[in-house]
């Protein structure tokens, strides 16, 4: 058992590393611009383009620039921005984090609660006419753009509907502190949870549906039946279990893919201050010190987050335990 | 087919777009804040005077259900956005079928040379997709634009300019090389080994010619399944950029950054951006149907679940 | 009677039209005999047994005739209470061990599940129990063994496992379905041991479902030769390895390699290949692979007779 998970932290070392000279190379080493220019932002003084040439060393050879960046974001942590003068990203990028993991975790809790619900409903239900309304709903889910979906809660939850006795709790668009007021904090995050989570309910509920019926042709399940269990529990104990293993690598990837992707679209619908709307701001104003340090930020945690789902997986399925 | 149908009928109207403007009398890229239109005899114009508050602010026309005078009403330049709809769902069907392809060319390149040649190659290729398949797609979307977006690139005589459809093409592009260069490389390892190929190495065949002549057209299966998955994928990702303001770039439109043109008008004329959002949906539910049916006929054996995002 | 089954007939309807895999068959079990089942695949053995065990759960097979358990009749009877019997009163071993177990749990506890299904006994108990079952099954080491997963143990210990678990209710029926098929011939022989032994404790009926005529004179007392869907030729053992009726038993019969002696070079193959269910012949299914057919074979069904022992064949099998 301790194989398989050195194994797998030092491949994730390894991508952690990959990654993060990908990135040093995109913003650095691009061609077609100046990256001093790049990074000092719009209309830079030559002082600034001269500071930055000379802070990010780029008048020395590449590895000596690529130790600077990553001690610059990840040891000294004193990356400042110079589109906004003298702002230091990394704590900003740091305070932004519990944001963002609250909008994460709760989705994921739906997420995972719902899609098995549907999965396995549909499953049980196979061909039936709520098996086709669930996967149709579902399909609906996986191709509706995130952001968009935002925009309609938002224009149901704050707008048209917002003064009936449906949606007059939905608070204001914003974060609020869990430490300040938890109510606050779990109303504000319920409609932005809902949205997020529609997409990978759909995706999953999909998924699962289709392992569980794979599973239920399997010859375990006729040993199940011949052992008179009841079909509630074959379905349950028996191909849902077995199914899950599949269902939790396939959350790794999508766990890591939703911190760096449709979270980021959902903070910017509803103006929460996470990861993702740090970026989004500094897209608009070409900030590209902050970009960096939050793209690091964020796949390294996704790179984290995946290595954990699969040491999940390593006690979830005996297989991978002893072999 | 009915899937293939309404997709190839929203193609279709795209296509249309100058047609439609033309017909409507209206230039979608153009700002016509003073424009006054006619609806049943009367003058409306293009910009409401608000009558709420002080009454300084304009709101643009609401939807006039007529087709030619604007459909959808009119956005925050008041500029038609039937029109612009039209022409947005242009760039996007463009900027996702493009990409599709060049996705399929550099994946398809990347698998076939990784799984045939194998050894060294193959440790190094194979290395490099799992960093990027590890490499959170928007987090390396958003990367590669913002370094282009404001001067463009150049790599040696080939120079594309910042807010070309270029741009976003190739980002997308490269970004999903991994999702189709890891299954077609996992296929042509397990070809690589068959009889039919040891065969042809046995009697002296050359590497390129076996690749061209028995490895590819055994791929091809793969590949046409996942053209239609793979731009339902791209037109996901290519709106969501342009809503970033990292895709298309303006005056140009796609329904992405027309869904983002209608957020400041959210609450008083949702039409604008509640348009394309059911544009897209409706495409990428047809694409995504017809690509699992694809699938069913093509491959009913198969597995292939291309990554998503 | 602990077992009688009449007219048995199930069907499958599937896009090439409706597909009989047993016509008409009937036979009956005595409380602790062993009823050897003999056939080729696709002979409809394993699938006339699944329906006993009320196990066929494809929506399109119809399922007529009569399956009576102690006098209660089976056929129609409702999903609950059929389940109250399955793995209770009536057990089943399946014919390959490896796929058999749900492999994300411990042999004990797939065990203990089934006992908890049909006994209100605690944890406790049923697991003491579980290791008392693979102890009889002959475990070397049974209280570690309940805390191995199925891919841990090799194939025999797997089947073993299955045999305790399908013996932990003391079923009065035990249906075995190939059981030693996949496994090692050197592992056969410890589980045919097994199953004789298990007749002589617990006094249970067994069916043992087989294409091997070896296994079948080893343990049957009774055998049924079932040939496309039907029983070609029924009769004790001796009956049947003496003096065997059908032209079909007695190629069987040729292709089982003598224990003792010289191997012959080749075994003798029955020429041809069982019949396509969906396309059956008029007559007798076997004609076209017969030594001995002549002109009624191809006109219509044999029938086969009442007695002890019978065959279904007009021309050895004639009053």
């Amino acid at each position: 058992m301790i194989y398989p998970i050195l194994r797998r932290l030092a491949q994730m070392l390894f991508v952690m590393f990959g990654i993060s000279v990908i990135v040093f190379l995109i913003f650095f080493a691009t061609p077609g611009a100046d990256p001093a220019a790049r990074i000092a932002g719009r209309n830079a003084s030559p002082e600034v383009l001269e500071a930055v040439r000379h802070s990010f060393g780029f008048d020395r050879p590449l590895y000596v620039q690529y130790a600077l960046m990553m001690q610059k974001i990840f040891v000294t942590g004193d990356l400042t921005s110079f589109v906004n003068r003298g702002w230091k990203v990394v704590p900003a990028v740091l305070d932004s984090i519990p944001v963002t993991l609250s909008l994460v975790f709760g989705a994921a809790v739906l997420w995972v609660v719902f899609s098995i619900l549907i999965g396995v409903v549909a499953a049980a239900t196979r061909d039936s006419w709520l098996d086709k309304l669930l996967m149709a709903l579902g399909l609906l889910g996986i191709s509706m753009p995130v952001y968009w979906v935002g925009e309609v809660m938002n224009l149901v939850s704050q707008s048209r509907y917002h003064d009936t006795w449906l949606f007059s709790w939905v608070p204001p668009l914003g974060y609020v502190n869990f430490s300040d007021d938890p109510k606050g904090w779990f109303l504000a995050l319920v409609i932005p949870w809902i949205t997020l989570s529609i997409l990978y309910i759909g995706i999953y509920g999909r998924v699962l549906r289709a392992a569980i019926i794979e599973s239920m042709q399997e010859d375990y399940i006729r040993t199940a039946r011949a052992k008179g269990l009841s079909e509630t529990r074959i379905l349950l104990r028996h191909a849902l279990r077995t199914s899950l293993i599949a269902f939790v690598t396939l959350f790794g990837l999508d766990f890591g893919a939703l911190v760096g992707g449709s979270a980021l679209l959902t903070e910017v619908v509803f103006g929460l201050q996470g990861i993702g709307k740090l970026t989004y701001d500094a897209l608009q104003s070409l900030d590209l010190p902050m970009i960096m340090a939050t793209v690091m930020y964020a796949s390294m945690f996704v790179v984290i987050a995946n290595a954990v789902v699969d040491f999940v997986y390593i006690l979830l399925d005996p297989r991978v335990k002893t072999s | 087919m009915a899937a293939l149908a309404v997709f190839v009928l929203i193609v279709i109207a795209c296509l249309s777009a100058p047609l439609y403007a033309r017909w409507a009398g209206v230039d979608p890229f153009v700002s016509t804040l003073d424009r006054i239109i006619t609806i049943d005899g009367q003058d409306v114009p293009v910009m409401e005077q608000s009558t709420e508050g002080l009454g300084l602010g304009y709101t643009p026309l609401g939807p006039t259900w007529r087709l030619g005078n604007y459909f959808l009403g009119a956005d925050n330049q008041g500029r038609d956005v039937m029109a612009r709809l039209l022409y947005g769902g242009l760039n996007s069907l463009l900027i996702s079928a493009v990409a599709t392809v060049l996705t399929l060319l550099l994946g398809t390149a990347t698998g076939l040379v990784a799984g045939y040649f194998g050894g060294l190659t193959d440790t190094v290729l194979s290395r490099l997709l799992d960093i990027l398949w590890a490499f959170p797609i928007y987090l390396l979307a958003i990367s590669l634009s913002i370094v282009t977006i404001a001067q463009g690139i150049s790599i040696g005589p080939i120079t594309i300019e910042s807010g070309s459809l270029w741009l976003p093409i190739i980002i997308i592009g490269i970004v999903y090389v991994p999702y189709v260069a890891r299954p077609i490389r996992g296929q042509v390892l397990s070809l690589r080994n068959s009889e039919f190929v040891l065969a042809a190495i046995n009697l002296g065949v050359p590497g390129p010619r076996i690749l061209w002549r028995d490895i590819l057209p055994n791929v091809t299966t793969t590949l046409i399944v996942f053209v239609p998955l793979m731009m339902a994928l791209n037109m996901l990702t290519e709106s969501a950029l342009s809503f970033l303001s990292i895709g298309v770039q303006p005056p140009d439109a796609s329904w992405g950054t027309i869904i983002q043109d209608g957020q400041a008008l959210l609450y008083t004329r949702p039409l604008v951006a509640l348009a394309p959002g059911i544009a897209i949906a409706v495409s990428v539910m047809a694409l995504n149907v017809f690509g699992d049916g694809l699938r069913d006929a093509l491959d009913p054996r198969s597995k292939i679940e291309l990554g998503r995002d | 009677m602990i077992l009688s089954v009449r007219d048995l007939k199930v069907s499958f309807r599937t896009d090439d039209g409706i597909v009989r895999a047993i016509d008409g068959v009937s036979f009956d079990l005595a409380e602790g005999e062993i009823l050897g089942v003999v056939g080729e695949s696709g002979s409809g053995k394993t699938v006339s047994l699944l329906a006993v065990m009320g196990l066929i759960t494809d929506p399109n097979a119809v399922i007529e005739g009569s399956i009576r358990y102690k006098g209660r009749e089976l056929v129609g009877l409702p999903a609950s209470e059929l389940r109250l019997l399955r793995g209770n009163e009536i057990a089943m071993i399946f014919q390959d061990p490896m796929t058999a177990l749900t492999p994300v749990y411990t042999i004990g506890w797939q065990i203990a599940e089934q006992i908890r299904a049909h006994q209100r006994i605690s944890k406790a108990a049923a697991m003491k129990r579980v290791e008392e079952l693979l102890a009889e099954v002959n475990f070397p080491n049974p209280h570690e063994a309940m805390s191995r997963y199925p891919h841990q143990l090799s194939g025999g210990m797997r089947q073993r496992a299955v045999i305790a678990m399908a013996l932990s209710c003391s079923p009065a029926l035990l249906v075995a379905d190939e059981p030693t098929t996949a496994l090692d011939v050197t592992v056969q022989a410890g589980i045919l041991d097994l199953v004789r032994k298990l007749r002589a404790t617990h006094n249970s009926a067994v069916v043992f479902i087989t294409h091997d005529m070896g296994v079948v004179s080893e343990l049957a007392d009774r055998v049924m030769v079932m040939y496309a869907g039907r029983i070609v030729e029924r009769g004790s053992r001796q009956d049947l390895f003496a003096d065997s009726l059908h032209p079909y038993t007695r190629a069987l019969l040729g292709s089982i390699p003598p224990l003792t002696g010289d191997k012959p070079h080749r075994l003798p193959a029955i020429p041809g290949s069982p019949p396509s269910l969906l396309r059956l012949p008029k007559g007798c299914a076997f004609a076209p692979r017969c030594p001995v057919r002549y002109e009624p074979c191809d006109l219509g069904k044999p029938a086969l007779g009442d007695g002890n022992h019978a065959a279904a064949c007009f021309r050895t099998a004639q009053p």
